[in-house]
């Protein structure tokens, strides 16, 4: 086995028995990048000499007799995640140059169990986006076949993980952005409950729906993960106030008795025949392991999508009002006045995508439209998320595919949003009903992967990694890998 | 309803977002099409259902008022476009 194929627990399990640096393990990563990269460009930012530095201090530290959850652990991080000292630009023209003064939350606390920070993953800019193409930088492209793209918006961190340019990585998840990338990329993601994860130094999209949370090889890299950056942040008042459970205790692999739903308005028109037939199969199997099959119904799922992009848009255009061009990032140099410089600053500091969803939002909210834009949108999420409580009152957990197809084109909807739109459409009722999910992986179709999603009730994580991996355990689809 | 030319230069100006010629027209069509199919949500009647602003409500979260340390002025700073001494600079808000 080469040192680039290790996950995080076996890892882990070579640096506690001293048969492995962290700077040997971090050098071969650096090396993959180095290789591998220029056809993949899974990362915006590579910070080697960073890297190997805290890697050299891992080693240090060990040596010294300490362990950590994450002691010489090389990650990636998505960038639209604060990283003090490290550029950090959402993907975005109007962020060129902006260095961090601080660490979002969810990095200090990769530091602080030990993790190495490899760099900046690639994302659709200020995640906004299913493809990565929306990136104001360059596309990312999919390791399984490099004319198709890996997802997004999280598509760097996805791609990275996949690819073997890093050991686990963090991505962000407002409508699916974890793991949408995490189904067309062939590893796990997991979005958590709304408050779990601090949203501290994670800039905001639409901060009622997003978070955190890990990308990783298999489910039990995912729940290491998942431990190390979740918890009270004082500085996210929307963070929950509840101790965090050990999540790799909930992979026991025994899912005896659990009752599994099956919403039925996720399968039908639009999704892929192999996809449908690859999540029944993996029906099958939770069956065989003991749990409860029961079909239920989610009425108003139909109606999540332009719920979604009528909300999301309509915080995005309040959150992204920040960029002036006065106190950080891109500044048009040859304003006339202080109203040019704002218009100027954002005709040219913002990506297409950007401008469609302020504009959305802007008209979602404005006077004459709120009611019939954004408190409708408002009352339906109430809706969604009584569908899911319901739902949830019967079953464990549920059981739906990821995405509608396996990973498309680039190029093939950039000019067609409402397509683009469409991809999310099995991921964003979670985020607007606030609870957690993971997809894996559970089969390929023409030789692309395809993801199955476990949803789960707020702050039932340890659920859904139970029945992830107690799949996990019974198929083999972790072993399969791109050929780079 | 299609947007008019006319609300998509205002909805712009309301979000000091300058737009191209050709961002208007592109934008024209493509939010009208977007709004076409929010439409869908009125076929739902939601009148008796409150509106939900966050899905995991917490409560009236205070904290004691205590001073804590700020950011370093130097390392902010550092990010802005234009400063002058420890301010950010730009144009004149006020005309003379």
């Amino acid at each position: 086995m080469e040192l680039h194929e290790l996950s995080i627990f076996l890892a882990l399990h070579y640096l506690r028995r001293r048969e492995l640096s962290s700077v040997e393990l971090t050098r071969a990563i650096l090396k993959r990048i180095k290789r591998l990269d220029p056809l993949i460009h899974a990362y915006l930012r590579v910070t080697p000499e960073l890297a190997l530095k805290a890697a050299a201090e891992a080693d240090r530290r060990r040596a010294q007799g300490e362990d950590l959850p994450l002691l010489g652990i090389p990650l990636a991080i998505k960038d639209v995640l604060c990283t003090k000292g490290i550029e950090t630009t959402c993907g975005s023209r109007i962020l060129h140059g902006f260095v961090p003064p601080y660490d979002a939350t969810v990095v200090a606390k990769l530091r602080a169990a030990g993790a190495v920070i490899l760099g900046k993953t690639n994302t659709d800019e200020f995640a906004m986006g299913s493809s990565t193409e929306n990136s104001a930088y360059f596309p990312t492209r999919n390791p399984w076949a490099l004319d198709r793209v890996p997802g997004g918006s999280s598509g760097g961190s996805a791609a990275a993980v996949v690819a073997d340019l890093c050991l686990g990585a963090i991505g962000t998840d407002t409508g699916g952005s974890i793991r949408q990338p995490a189904a067309f990329c062939g590893v796990v993601g997991l979005k958590p409950t709304y408050g779990r994860v601090s949203r501290y130094g994670l800039v905001a999209f639409a901060s009622s729906l997003d978070q955190a949370g890990p990308l990783a090889k298999n489910v039990t890299d995912c729940a290491i993960l998942l431990e190390a950056i979740a918890g009270y942040d004082p500085k996210d008042s929307t963070s929950a106030n509840l101790p965090v459970p050990s999540y790799t205790e909930a992979l026991t692999g025994d899912i005896k008795g659990m009752r599994l739903g099956v919403p039925k308005e996720y399968f039908g028109q639009g999704l892929q025949p192999e996809v449908e037939r690859a999540i029944l199969e993996a029906l099958r199997i939770w069956k065989l392991l003991g749990a409860e099959i029961i079909e239920v119904s989610m009425p108003h799922t139909e109606y999540a999508l332009p719920t979604y992009y009528l909300l999301a848009p309509a915080e995005a255009s309040a959150n992204l009002a920040r960029y002036d061009g006065v106190r950080y990032g891109y500044l048009y140099p040859e304003a006339q006045d202080i109203w040019d410089a704002y218009r100027k600053t954002r005709q040219f500091g913002f990506g297409a995508e950007v401008k469609r969803r302020i504009m959305l939002g802007t008209y979602a909210l404005s006077a004459g439209y709120y009611d019939a834009y954004y408190l409708k949108a408002q009352k339906v999420r109430t809706l969604i998320k009584q569908d899911f409580d319901r739902a949830l009152e019967v079953c464990d957990a549920l059981i739906a595919p990821t995405t509608p197809t396996v990973a498309f084109h680039l190029g093939e909807k950039v000019e067609d949003p409402l397509q683009m739109y469409l991809q999310d459409v099995f991921t964003l009722s979670l985020n607007l009903a606030g609870l957690c999910g993971i997809s894996i992986p559970c089969g390929f179709a023409d030789g692309l992967p395809i993801g199955v999603q476990i949803l789960g009730g707020a702050y039932q994580e340890e659920t859904i990694l139970r029945v992830a991996y107690a799949y996990e355990m019974a198929t083999d689809w972790q072993f399969y890998n791109p050929e780079l | 309803m299609p947007l008019s030319r006319e609300q998509v230069l205002h909805i712009a100006e309301l979000a000091k977002l300058g737009l191209s010629e050709e961002e208007v027209t592109r934008f024209t069509e493509q939010l009208s099409e977007i709004l076409a199919y929010a439409e869908r949500l009125n076929a739902l009647d939601t009148e008796a259902i409150s509106p939900m602003a966050q899905a995991i409500i917490q409560r009236n979260v205070t904290r004691e008022d205590v001073v804590q340390p700020s950011l370093p002025v130097e390392e902010v700073l550092a990010n802005a476009p234009q400063r002058h001494e420890n301010f950010f600079r730009v144009k004149p808000i006020l005309e003379e």
